[in-house]
């Protein structure tokens, strides 16, 4: 990480260097994807991408390092399959609070990337009217633990449900927090309202043990669905999960019961 | 099967051992002395190197449960030890152990102790709030004198569990300076039952290192500094999922006292402690667990307390502040069998801190020379509060709200009268305290019982135990009788125990549910005892005591561990150099038992034992053999105090042998 920081601060030496790194507050570089005219710097908490959701953090550099401050980007996941491709939901891109070099959005990986099969990304953006594009391809690496599942919901419409908080987990009542899109194409995603995601986190290697004091997960006005996750020790969990739709029809998953022991919807968290 | 001798002599001597404390008028009826005199050259004990759980299971008021051959925990008057005070030379230590597996009196060895001194109800409060009442384990000390020097080496050894005891003792008097060094070593194996059934995890090693040095710089001041490290290593406790790799424990003392302050204030005594105590418990040696874990455990308290002591004509009075800052934390990590999984770890007691300051106040006042009145009030302030802000929030999970301090006002309050017409002594009392909740009670988190199978969560929220107590007394002496009867009576209001609560899901691997720690309105507890002993001849004595419980909840329902109707018999032979015994000890079977708890009914037992003591007396060297069976006829019996009913102790020779020689 040190090398990291190292690293840029020396290449953006003659820039605004100090402004720009501030604006990226200890998120580390993951991808460079590059044209003719620019170069469009990734940030991630952890230096990649994995399966499930993805906080990322953007700077566009001219040919001499410098920061572009007024753009306006949008981007576009893809994933090329053997035999089709398809996107993923993700969010538009706006200037991070506060910052004037630094965009930022997220995007949800329903699945990591393999040798045969990857993710492209490519950004359109826009300086002065002028616009751009560049392309490439993406590392998406399988996260430890599911943090995203992609189904089919017993309304035969396709979802896809991604855990968003806790980033951090600790023993504590944790606030919890998930992103739930329906498929509207191969193409597009769009956010699901009213609906709600029950929880009921468990520990497999603890004989099912569970926590008590958990709030299901309803939408709060930043469109994710929130509610508490309590946590009694640090270790493998299981969050088995059902979700209800606006009138409470269940969709997907299973209350657990002493035969039914997890859940065909659940997130993992293991820490 | 260990009641055996011991029980008899604290009740034929308590006179005497109270009377070497100049300073009190002998108070019978509310407080037991058991006179511990392992090493000294007289030989009141049937078996020398008992062990201090030896002893105290020969009070009448304590029932010491055993969760194995080692560390057994005392329960005073029917009550479990988070209802008493247990002290040693008045300095509070708090067990580290979440399971109770190392309750204070496990820290000590009788080498060390001249004797306990077990109170009941709120006469034991001096030391700290209680119920149930206290122990205070006094120390052995060598004190001033004339000039002089001893040695003793002590060595021991008990087929059953192939108990090796190794014990050496130096002391030295000077008329200005004593010093006391003390070390013994006992390593058993497992025990065997009867009919040789041999009981797995239960074996134990420990050595107790003690010194205690006095320095006086004139006849008025005097400061005595005291050690006492002890160490336990590979116990095993047979009742339990969990064995314990470590206990250890380092406590130290320096006291201040002043003598003859004024012709009405004779002692003021000060004292500063410290002790730390570490407990590794953990299920390494155990061939077949769900998930393994360890569960570490440590405490640490300094303390203080300044004693003023004093008399006229008429009163016996003392008055002492006391203050202790305690910190238990305990943790559990448990590993996965799913081989990559991360450990789990939680914090079952959240860093708690504990912090009480108090006052106590006690008077005898001798209304005539038959008439005594005694009283004594207290009052204490007691904080806790959680520092680990990973315990915190582990508490938040069941407890939003929780405030990260709470503090209780304890009061305590007692009066009793003793009426001594010649050869009688009557006594009746009433007395009024409070306790606040133990740390497991007040924050453990997912504390497994493994008698009710529950996993047991703390409440932060409970009100404070109060407790009503009532008692009574009479004793009878002559020359050639003692004949003593004593109850007792605890209204304990707000009575707290764990409550089964379904919609938690529990923690342990195979744990019927969880029991959040709540408060019924009252529990009563009934406590009576009756002995009596006879000097057939000179040097022939018979005695027999009996004992019962009652214990009830509000619900009419019994209350667990409550001691069933037991009885005694001893037959003595005593010379100045050879004493013998017969003796029986049995209980009926425990008719009333608590369901919720987990208890079957223990059944009935009668079990016998023998021993003999012989000592030789030379010019400058003292020996004392002795030897014995207990459990005579290889009985294969449990009782009411044995954790899951495991059986106890079959057949069992010992022989030991000390040595002191004076220079």
């Amino acid at each position: 990480m040190l090398a990291i920081v190292l690293t840029m601060a020396a290449c953006s030496k003659e820039n605004d260097a100090p402004k720009s790194q501030d604006e990226l507050g200890g998120l580390k570089h993951a991808a460079t994807i590059t044209n003719e005219d620019h170069k469009i710097e990734l940030y991630t908490v952890k230096g990649n991408f994995i399966s499930g959701y993805n906080e990322i953090a953007l700077q566009i550099k001219d040919k001499n390092g410098n920061l572009i401050p007024n753009a306006s980007i949008s981007w576009e996941p893809v994933m090329q399959m053997m035999s089709m491709s398809h996107s993923c939901p993700y969010s538009a891109i706006s200037r991070k609070d506060g910052a004037r070099n630094t965009y930022g959005g997220y995007i949800i990986f329903q699945m990591a990337g393999n040798d045969m099969e990857h993710w492209q990304l490519t950004i359109h953006y826009s300086i002065n009217g002028q616009e751009y594009s560049a392309v490439k391809q993406i590392d998406v690496l399988p996260s430890n633990r599911q943090q995203v599942q992609s189904f089919m919901g017993s309304d035969n419409e396709r979802y896809v449900l991604a855990l968003v908080e806790p980033s951090a987990p600790k023993v504590a009542v944790n606030n919890m927090s998930a992103a739930l899109y329906r498929m509207k194409s191969m193409m597009e995603f769009e956010i699901v309202d009213g609906y709600t995601v029950e929880i009921d986190p468990r520990m497999p290697s603890m004989g099912n043990h569970g926590s008590p004091n958990n709030v299901h997960l309803v939408q709060g006005a930043d469109k994710f669905y929130h509610g508490k996750l309590s946590l009694t020790m640090t270790g493998y969990w299981k969050i088995n999960l059902r979700l209800l739709d606006a009138s409470g029809n269940p969709l997907k998953g299973e209350e657990l019961t002493g035969e039914q022991e997890s859940s065909s919807l659940y997130f993992e968290i293991e820490f | 099967m260990k009641h055996k001798t011991s029980w008899l002599w604290p009740l034929l001597l308590p006179l005497a051992a109270v009377a070497q404390d100049a300073d009190s008028i002998p108070a019978k009826s509310l407080q037991e002395v058991l006179v511990i005199t392992t090493k000294s050259a007289q030989h009141k004990q049937g078996k020398l190197l008992s062990s201090l759980d030896e002893y105290l299971s020969g009070s009448e008021q304590l029932n010491l449960v055993k969760r194995g051959a080692y560390a057994w925990e005392p329960l005073l008057n029917g009550m479990a030890s988070e209802r008493s005070v247990i002290t040693i030379d008045g300095m509070r230590i708090y067990m580290a152990c979440t399971d109770k597996m190392d309750p204070v009196t496990s820290y000590v060895e009788t080498s060390n102790l001249s004797k306990a001194v077990v109170k009941s109800g709120q006469a034991g409060a001096a030391h700290g709030a209680t119920v149930a009442g206290s122990i205070d384990l006094v120390r052995k000390k060598a004190g001033f004198g004339a000039a002089a020097m001893q040695t003793g080496i002590v060595t021991g050894y008990e087929s059953n569990n192939r108990q090796r005891i190794l014990g050496a003792d130096w002391q030295i008097v000077r008329p200005g300076f004593y010093a006391d060094l003390d070390f013994t070593y006992r390593k058993a194996d497992n025990y065997k039952a009867g009919d040789k059934q041999e009981i797995l995890y239960s074996q134990f090693t420990k050595y107790n290192l003690s010194a205690i040095t006095g320095f006086k710089w004139n006849d008025h001041q005097q400061l005595e500094a005291s050690l006492i490290f002890d160490n336990a290593s590979d116990i095993g406790y047979p009742a339990l999922p969990m064995d314990v790799a470590l206990a250890r424990a380092a406590i130290a003392s320096l006291a201040y006292t002043r003598h003859h302050i004024s012709p009405s204030v004779h002692q003021w005594e000060t004292k500063i402690y410290y002790n730390s105590v570490t407990h590794h418990m953990d299920d390494s040696d155990r061939p077949d667990v769900p998930v393994r874990m360890d569960m570490p455990g440590w405490t640490k308290t300094a303390g203080v307390y300044s004693v003023l002591s004093g008399a006229s004509s008429k009163h016996n009075w003392k008055a002492s502040l006391s203050g202790h800052h305690n910190s238990s934390l305990a943790e559990m990590t448990m590993f996965s069998n799913n081989p990559g999984e991360k450990d789990m770890y939680m914090l079952t007691w959240p860093g708690v801190h504990t912090y009480y300051g108090g006052i106590f106040m006690e008077d005898r006042f001798r209304i005539s020379n038959e008439w005594m009145l005694q009283g004594s009030a207290g009052w204490a302030l007691q904080q806790n509060q959680i520092r680990n802000e990973m315990g915190l929030k582990s508490l938040e999970i069941f407890y939003p709200l929780i405030q990260q301090t709470q503090t209780r006002a304890l009061k305590n309050l007692s009066a009793g009268l003793q009426y001594q017409p010649s050869r009688w002594n009557f006594s009746v009392g009433a007395s009024y305290g409070e306790r606040a909740p133990s740390v497991s009670e007040g924050y453990g988190f997912y504390l497994f019982n493994s008698f009710d199978r529950y996993d047991y969560i703390g409440n932060p929220n409970l009100l404070k135990e109060k407790s009503i107590e009532f008692n009574a007394g009479a004793t009878y002496t002559d020359s050639l009788f003692q004949l003593k009867w004593k109850g007792s009576f605890f209204h304990v209001m707000d009575y707290i125990m764990g409550m089964t609560d379904n919609s938690y899901i529990p923690m342990t691997i195979g744990a019927s549910g969880v029991r959040i720690y709540g408060q019924i309105p009252f529990a009563q507890i009934w406590n009576t005892s009756f002995s009596g002993a006879w000097q057939i001849f000179k040097s022939i004595s018979v005695s027999t005591r009996a004992s019962y419980r009652r214990g009830l909840s509000d619900q009419k329902e019994n209350l667990p561990l409550i001691q069933p109707f037991s009885y005694g018999a001893k037959l003595q032979y005593k010379t100045s150099k050879l004493n013998a015994e017969l003796v029986m000890d049995g209980a009926i079977r425990q008719s009333r038992y608590s369901i919720s708890f987990g208890e079957n009914p223990a059944p009935d037992y009668t079990i016998f034992n023998i021993t003999a003591g012989y000592k030789f007396r030379f010019d400058k060297m003292n020996m004392i053999f002795n030897a014995g069976v207990e459990n005579l006829f290889d009985r294969h019996y449990t009782t009411f105090a044995d954790w899951s009913r495991v059986p106890r102790m079959g057949r069992n020779f010992f022989t030991s042998l000390i040595i002191k020689l004076r220079s």
